[in-house]
């Protein structure tokens, strides 16, 4: 009878449900990024940095002896993959800590998902300030990141457009459902505006859209000096091919989110003379990078990209704070975290600021027909 | 002389189910139910409820309506809402925050119907179709009427306040009040107009007056199912309230037999624990097969049992007496 | 009034590649009377095939859409004969889950890593984009094409369905099967060849499509499948010139929406547009009114 049927699928997935506590020698990491979907290549690089880091770590004994294991989930870059990548990882693999997301979108109810849970998490790329800070702008303790903000990104875009390319006149084109595309574009638009810039055009698109011929045209009327562009690389990609086919040809710049090895796959030579803000160049001269790159391109065969070294360096924080927490639980961990000072890491000295943010320089970097070099870098005194 | 109601086998059954229900509650009060498995049993009865609604629709009306998650997202978002800004009334949060979830759902649903569901089959298909895409263009504009909606980027910060009681409590309700409902006068008419349309007006059915009934009640549990949806998993993001959902909702409709409430709970609840089941169960390595199977699944039920589990038939406890086979 | 202009070419751009796929909707709904919603996703094969043929292979850009036409034929030929003909006696809403499911698995089974992977790639150009200069107005070598091979399709298409005698037997079919039987046609044969030349101008449309907004994905046939259907039910499901005139219509209506209202209610005036009309004329533009009969 089929009543009896579902009464047995029902007692199944009751009893793995209680059968589900594992074995306490080893300390659960949870990792969430975005390993398929648009922006697959940031999460790869991303979990490629925090696995090098916590391979170290378990090489050199583990953490007080225990080997750290790692619940990698992907996000396919959807909010909800993610949250519920964190429910399951909070809930069923008990993990003490997440490393994660990658994406703005999805590290936002992700926070929120672990900062309920009591779960610490760090992001190693997000860089919308509300990751880490409720709509009232207070910290959500659990929650870190190892990035810079874009209230940051957006002063060094702007300063930059101003200052060095000393455009007067610029467009902006962002996706309005992705919180950090919005509001990497908001930031630039009033810092851009106070540093007498014009804003001739702020146009929104949708995450599906591929055609943005419309669009372009409309921004094409407007007459800008720069189209600023502060979206993930493979949406870039399409558009800057699409504002070439319309003979739109003004400079273009953009954020974090350009740095891919992909960008010139997709984007072929007509994203060559554009520039975007990022966290870290491989050609910096410092020897924590120049130690990073060699480290990186032996295990990989491929030099690392922001993504990878945000990831290496926010596994390397949380590995840090596990040294400091004597039982591994979530709430000396979220101790630990924000008792950080100074840490080394490849892309700066970290100490987490009240808000569970670090206080980090930005680099410009230039794409040419080959691939990238770094142009200048910013420091934060404003 | 008064007719003494007799205990048949439905009052059995109802007692055997809400014993069997309080069970699981028991056990999950004692703490031995993970939560993430009690986020399942609840999904499950969330897309019980949904399925419901649809199913008196298109099962028993013979309404082909694509735009069902429409209504679940109104229903979500509104109770989401109401729960947001009147923070402070505790336990009566969860269902008032449903009740406005469903009466917003039915109203709409009154008013898209009044027009559409003039339409016949295929069209009226595409006509609800169409209703829920532009739903879901409302959805992602949601931030420019209330900022905390959170338009396109999705409304975070729901408070989680549907439990399995909750779920369990109102999908009995629903199965009790549909199974009332179509063995009713007013259920033969519904049927009756999903037979013939025509026929049913000739014999002095008004259709259209039924028609809309069966499509607000309906409308209405999709709601009610959208606002404990809302409360359960906290975020809500438009891409979920999109035709793929609503067609999610027809597959298992279907699926368990079009115009049999037992068949669409077999089959609901057999859709969320399997689905939701197997990533659990399946090592990651073999995840991304979940979603090929799952669709051969269907491939092959259909080719093999193309009127759904059930077909039209009910487990014998749900029909009243004059139904039973002796 | 240029810059209206350049819209509305934006807009037919769209327009033709929706008509491509559009064509495919009504054939198959015309002559077994069921919404083919794998149809949107032999699209997005058609495109990965172009994707492989100019990629990996090597073949110049009018091979490669041969070769996606024709491997889209087959692929809508091998659906029909598997999924559809066993479900012809059954209700018509089997059939339709059916489509549903075939659709599902086209998806994710290309998304496994050994078959596309569920990846974004990059549509490689197999030449030069030009862009001309016309009056103020821009116009690529890419819409060139687009325009010229959707054309050449769609006139194709039209003179096979009017003066072959297979395209007889297609108009016979869809009105009715039994007599058409009756009167010597291999319906199952005839129902195979609608949906493979359904099939082949999808395909092709999918290469269009990867070549004009270069970027493609396992599900990229969903959105643009759904408004090529809804193309062909503006336009009258069922009638040829119809899916033409409505995928038009949509393609401009979603461009001129876009950058004259917002960008975000985008789909809703698309879609607006067609629940307006299905009120005023249920059989849509250019459909016949069906009489019901007791």
């Amino acid at each position: 009878m089929r009543l009896k049927e579902t009464i047995i699928v029902v007692c199944l997935a009751l009893g793995l449900g209680i059968i589900s506590c594992g074995p306490e020698h080893v300390i659960k990491i949870g990792v969430v990024a975005p390993l398929t979907g648009d922006v697959k290549t940031f999460g790869e690089s991303t979990v490629n940095g925090i696995m090098l880091a916590v391979e170290e770590a378990n090489r050199a004994g583990g953490i007080q002896g225990k080997q750290i294991k790692l619940f990698i989930s992907d996000d396919k870059n959807d909010p909800t993959e993610a949250t519920n990548a964190g429910g399951k990882l909070i809930e069923l693999d008990g993990v003490v800590a997440i490393i994660g997301s990658v994406s703005t979108k999805c590290s936002l109810p992700l926070a929120d998902k672990c900062q309920v849970a009591r779960i610490p998490m760090i992001t190693p790329t997000s860089t919308n300030p509300k990751v880490t800070v409720t709509d009232d702008g207070r910290h959500k303790e659990y929650i870190f990141r190892a990035c810079f903000t874009d209230s940051f990104q957006g002063i060094v875009a702007a300063r930059f457009a101003v200052e060095t390319l000393k455009v007067k006149t610029a467009a902006i084109m962002f996706d309005v459902g992705n919180d950090y595309s919005r509001g990497l574009a908001d930031y630039f638009k009033r810092l851009f505006e106070e540093r007498s810039g014009k804003v001739v055009a702020f146009e929104s698109y949708q995450k599906d859209d591929v055609d943005f011929s419309a669009l372009l045209t409309k921004v094409k009327q407007s007459k800008p000096d720069l189209l600023f562009l502060p979206d993930y690389y493979n949406k870039v990609g399409l558009i800057v091919k699409q504002a070439y086919q319309l003979g739109l040809t003004c400079q273009f710049l953009g954020g974090d989110g350009w740095d891919s090895p992909a960008m010139l796959e997709i984007a072929g030579k007509e994203v060559a003379g554009s520039y975007f803000v990022n966290h870290y160049s491989a050609d910096d001269p410092r020897p924590e990078v120049r130690n990073w790159v060699q480290k990186y391109q032996a295990r990989y065969g491929q030099k690392p990209d922001a993504f990878a070294t945000l990831g290496y360096d926010a596994a390397l924080l949380l590995i840090a704070a596990l040294r400091n927490a004597p039982n591994a639980k979530p709430d000396e961990i979220r101790e630990a975290l924000s008792q950080i000072e100074n840490y080394p890491c490849v892309s700066g000295e970290i100490s987490f600021d009240a808000n569970g943010n670090p206080i980090k320089r930005a680099v410009i970097i230039r794409y040419n027909e080959t691939g990238q070099e770094f142009v200048t870098s910013f420091t934060p005194e404003e | 002389m008064k007719k003494v109601r007799e205990i048949g086998p439905g009052w059995w059954a109802l007692v055997i189910i809400v014993f069997f229900l309080l069970l699981l509650q028991g056990l999950i009060i004692a703490g031995l139910v993970n939560p993430y498995i009690q986020t399942i049993l609840c999904y499950a009865g969330v897309v019980v409820i949904s399925a419901l609604g649809l199913n008196l629709i298109y099962g028993y009306t013979g309404q082909f309506s694509l735009g069902h998650a429409a209504f679940y997202g109104i229903g979500a978002y509104t109770s989401a809402l109401i729960t947001r800004l009147l923070p402070g009334w505790g336990f009566f949060a969860l269902p008032l925050g449903l009740v406005a979830g469903a009466l917003v759902a039915g109203v709409i649903a009154f008013l898209i119907g009044l027009p559409i569901l003039r339409l016949k089959s295929d069209y009226l298909g595409i006509a609800t179709l169409g209703f829920g895409m532009i739903m879901n263009v409302l959805f992602k504009n949601s931030d420019k009427v209330f900022k905390v909606m959170g338009g396109a980027a999705g409304m975070r910060g729901i408070a989680r306040l549907t439990t399995f009681l909750w779920v369990a409590v109102i999908a009995v309700l629903a199965v009790v009040m549909l199974r009332n409902l179509v063995f009713s006068a007013v259920g033969r008419a519904l049927v009756s107009i999903r037979e013939d349309e025509l026929a049913a007006e000739a014999v002095g059915i008004d259709s259209t007056r039924y028609k809309t009934l069966g499509f607000v009640i309906g409308c209405m549990l999709a709601g009610i199912a959208g606002g404990l949806y809302a409360h359960l998993y906290t975020y809500l993001n438009p891409d979920n309230f999109d035709f793929l959902k609503s067609i999610d909702v027809l597959l298992i409709v279907v699926i368990g037999g079009l115009g049999s409430i037992s068949g669409t709970v077999i089959a609901g609840v057999g859709w969320a624990l399997l689905l939701e089941g197997l990533r659990i169960v399946l090592p990651s390595a073999v995840q991304e097969w979940r979603m090929v199977v799952y669709p051969l699944v269907l491939i092959v039920i259909m080719l093999v049992r193309s009127g759904g589990i059930m077909g039209r038939n009910e487990f014998d406890f749900l029909k009243p007496a004059d139904y039973r086979r002796r | 009034m240029t810059y209206f202009l350049q819209q509305l070419i934006n807009g037919l751009q769209l327009g033709f590649v929706y008509a491509l796929i559009a064509l495919g909707y009504t054939m198959v709904y015309g002559i077994v009377r069921l919404i083919n919603f794998a149809h949107g996703d032999v699209f997005m094969v058609g495109a990965y095939l172009g994707f492989f043929a100019i990629a990996s292979w090597r073949l110049p850009f009018p091979v490669a859409i041969v070769v996606a036409m024709v491997g889209c034929a087959l692929l809508g030929v091998l659906i029909e004969r598997l999924a559809y003909k066993p479900l012809r006696r059954a209700p018509r809403i089997s059939s339709l889950i059916t489509a549903i499911g075939v659709s599902l698995f086209l998806e994710y089974f290309t998304s496994l890593k050994f078959v596309f992977g569920p990846y974004f790639r990059a549509y490689p150009r197999p030449f030069a984009v030009r862009t001309y200069e016309l009056a103020g107005i821009t116009i690529s070598n890419i819409q060139i094409i687009v325009f010229g091979v959707a054309l050449v399709l769609m006139v194709a298409l039209t003179l096979f369905v009017n003066r072959t005698k297979t395209g007889l037997a297609m108009r016979a079919v869809s009105f009715d099967h039994q007599t058409a039987a009756l009167m010597g046609i291999n319906v199952n044969n005839v129902i195979s060849i609608t949906f493979g030349i359904g099939a082949a101008l999808a395909g092709a449309g999918g290469v269009l499509y990867g070549i004009a907004y270069p970027q493609i994905n396992p599900f990229m046939g969903i959105m643009p499948g759904l408004k090529a259907f809804v193309a062909a039910v503006l336009g009258g499901i069922g009638i040829i010139p119809g899916a033409m005139l409505g995928a038009v219509i949509m393609g401009v209506v979603e461009k001129l929406t876009e950058v004259y209202i917002s960008s975000t209610l985008r789909d809703a005036g698309a879609f607006a547009i067609l629940i307006i009309v299905l009120l005023v004329r249920p059989s849509g533009l250019l459909g016949k009114k069906q009489k019901e009969k007791v």
